[in-house]
């Protein structure tokens, strides 16, 4: 077992040698990671690339599922400490509480970094950094290349997330906010799906009827692919064909919407990239080698993707999810 | 004929009352036309979308008619949508994957029916345990996918259509049947009702309890995997973590707007399927009305609220009371009463 190991952080280190230098380094570091559970496909696939990220740059990553529970998550980090690992990763299942226990991890000076979600802190001196998305950004990523895409030009409905989550109040504030310099692009409806294909679906075949059998439509945004996969579906079974008759955007890009995409039914997804551990390891790799300190938020790229591409993703993205 | 017409009379008024407010929106929502050979229209909508928790009503109208309730139908119907797409994705056949799939759902059904007719527990604590864990089951099965699957026959449950009539509509309608044929053409649903008033004095008149609640558990679970099945085959997809996700409260809702008392006794089977579609026919008015979403469970509960002081006895008793006192004043001021 050793042997395979020692062997496969050599082939590592002698394939890529551009990281070779901070592997070579990094080798000796053992980080915990508390996930919060695997509640979706998208927070899966966020543990599966931590891992392979861990072990590209030869890091021991210990990964320890909360099954959505602060109270676990609480006892991850208090082993974590008591084990005297060299960071810790958290990414927290909710906002408020972490104050003491974070306290803890700062005396015993173990460098804590937030993945994927923020905290609220009256000392932003007991995490080293945040990586994070922009959700309001990928909003706006969203609505400009539908401007561009329509000339500026285009009745769009909207499949909301769920009502208050701050992802939907985010992506909607990001998509308006892009949208507004346009006059003649407008949301005729929005309403919520839930993040959820069947709700997605539900929304969008009533859209369809109230909007002229949906000949008033020229787009839809959905503020997750899930929907707008369930959204396809609604608009296939009216008879229309997304992709053309209807253009569609979407956020987070899960592997079935780069199929939809390379069947022409979609048109484009923004992403919520899965990789918030790379980042995170290679600005701990920084601080433990010569203390560069990193900014307080780490935004992760909110890449745009569009069908041209669509099978070579779908390809790479099947075994994440 | 005329006597059960009368005392469906609150709740076809309420779906008439319902479709009317629809039709006020959004005057085309009566308009029905063809599309590939399927009706499409908002009311093809209102029945294909509230075929799911039908559904799962007819199968809590049994349970709560036993004075019990079933709170584990939405993650049964995970269970169910997991199990019939993973089979179909392994390569087994359309058939084999429902029909195992509705086996499942068979044995949920008998699991809670053991611990609540065997070993005693309360239904309301048995039924949870299933529900807390039966989609941890429904995950384990997809491995916390959206399991996707691509089989004609099985999607056919979902969105095809026999003479136009969309499939889930067809299930539910021929479930209702079959459950009211059962139920009412035989003792059963006598029995039910005598052992949902007085279990103890049904056992020693010679009822054998357990055998009924287990019967209206495992039909509860078998309509739920039913209703999970065509869930799954509606999005091409089995969604462990959101398929039936909060239905069982929308089921058990439908059974008290269709008239049965959670106190067990008396049920109506007809009455809650058109409780199903009343719930249903809101949330379809709801979406079409344009609506801001922050509004959404509002309008839903007044509108509930509304429905149920319709039914209640009280809100009767009350109003008749209101009606007296608005009649008296000409006599009271002086406290004299004619005599």
């Amino acid at each position: 077992m050793t042997l395979i190991r020692s062997l496969r952080r050599l082939l590592a280190a002698t394939a890529l040698s551009a990281v070779a230098l901070s592997a070579a380094h990094a080798e000796d570091l053992t980080i915990g990671f508390s996930q919060i559970g695997s509640e979706s496909g998208w927070r899966a696939a966020e543990t599966k690339v931590s891992k392979i990220e861990a072990d590209k740059r030869g890091i021991d990553l210990k990964i320890a599922d909360a099954q959505q529970k602060q109270e676990n998550q609480i006892k991850a980090i208090r082993s974590f400490i008591a084990q005297g690992v060299d960071a810790i990763f958290l990414a927290p299942v909710v906002a408020t509480g972490w104050d003491a226990v974070l306290a803890e991890a700062k005396e015993a000076e173990i460098p804590v970094v937030l993945l994927d979600r923020t905290i609220d802190t009256p000392d932003e001196s007991l995490y080293l950094t945040a990586v994070t998305s922009d959700t309001v950004y990928e909003g706006k990523v969203a609505g400009e290349w539908l401007a561009e895409k329509t000339a500026g030009k285009c009745a769009i409905v909207e499949l909301q997330g769920t009502v208050g989550s701050s992802p939907a109040i985010n992506r909607k504030k990001g998509f308006d906010e892009a949208i507004a310099v346009h006059a003649e692009m407008k949301i005729i409806r929005t309403q919520s799906g839930d993040f959820t294909r069947a709700k997605g679906k539900e929304v969008m075949e009533s859209f369809l009827k109230a909007e002229n059998g949906g000949k008033n439509i020229c787009a839809v945004y959905a503020h997750n692919d899930d929907m707008m996969i369930g959204a396809i579906q609604a608009i296939k079974e009216a008879g229309l064909k997304p992709g053309s008759d209807i253009l569609t955007i979407s956020i987070d890009a899960v592997p079935d919407i780069f199929k939809a995409m390379a069947d022409g039914e979609a048109n484009a997804t923004v992403e919520l990239t899965p990789n918030m551990a790379g980042p995170a390891l290679d600005a701990i790799i920084a601080y433990k080698k010569d203390g560069t300190v990193p900014p307080k938020w780490i935004q992760t790229e909110s890449r745009l993707y569009l069908p041209d591409t669509a099978a070579a993703e779908y390809d790479a993205r099947k075994d994440l999810y | 004929m005329t006597r059960h017409l009368k005392a469906a009379a609150p709740q076809l008024a309420a779906l008439f009352l319902v479709l009317l407010a629809n039709w006020i929106v959004f005057p085309e929502f009566f308009h029905i036309r063809v599309q590939d050979g399927r009706l499409y229209g908002s009311l093809v909508d209102v029945f294909n979308r509230g075929a799911p928790v039908a559904l799962l009503a007819i199968g809590m109208t049994l349970v709560i008619a036993t004075r019990g309730i079933d709170l584990s139908v939405g993650a049964v119907m995970a269970i169910a949508g997991a199990t019939a797409a993973t089979l179909v994705n392994d390569g087994h056949g359309a058939m084999t994957a429902i029909a195992a799939a509705l086996a499942v759902g068979l044995l949920c059904g008998l699991w809670n029916g053991i611990l609540v007719a065997l070993l005693d527990i309360q239904p309301i604590i048995a039924t949870l345990i299933l529900m807390v864990a039966g989609r941890g089951i429904a995950q384990l099965i997809t491995e916390g996918q959206i399991v996707t699957f691509v089989d004609p026959a099985l999607i056919f449950m979902g969105s095809g259509a026999i003479a136009g009539i969309p499939m889930p509509v067809i299930l539910a309608f021929l479930a209702l049947c079959v459950t009211l044929f059962l139920y009412r053409r035989t003792a059963l649903g006598l029995l039910t009702e005598a052992i949902g008033i007085n279990r103890r004095a049904s056992a020693y008149a010679g009822v054998n309890a357990r055998a009924v609640l287990l019967v209206a558990y495992a039909w509860c679970g078998l309509t739920a995997s039913l209703a999970g099945i065509i869930a799954a085959a509606d999005i091409k997809g089995a969604d462990a973590n959101n398929a039936g996700l909060w239905l069982e409260l929308d089921a058990i809702l439908a059974v008290v707007i269709g008239g049965t008392s959670l106190f067990g006794g008396r049920f109506r089977l007809v009455l809650s399927f058109v409780g199903a579609l009343i719930i249903q026919a809101m949330n379809t008015g709801i979406l079409l009305s344009g609506f801001k979403p922050e509004f959404n469970l509002i309008v839903k509960a007044f509108v509930i609220l509304v429905l149920l002081l319709m039914q209640s006895g009280a809100s009767g008793a009350l109003l008749d009371r209101l009606a007296l006192i608005r009649s008296r004043p000409r006599l009271a001021p002086e406290g004299k009463e004619v005599s």
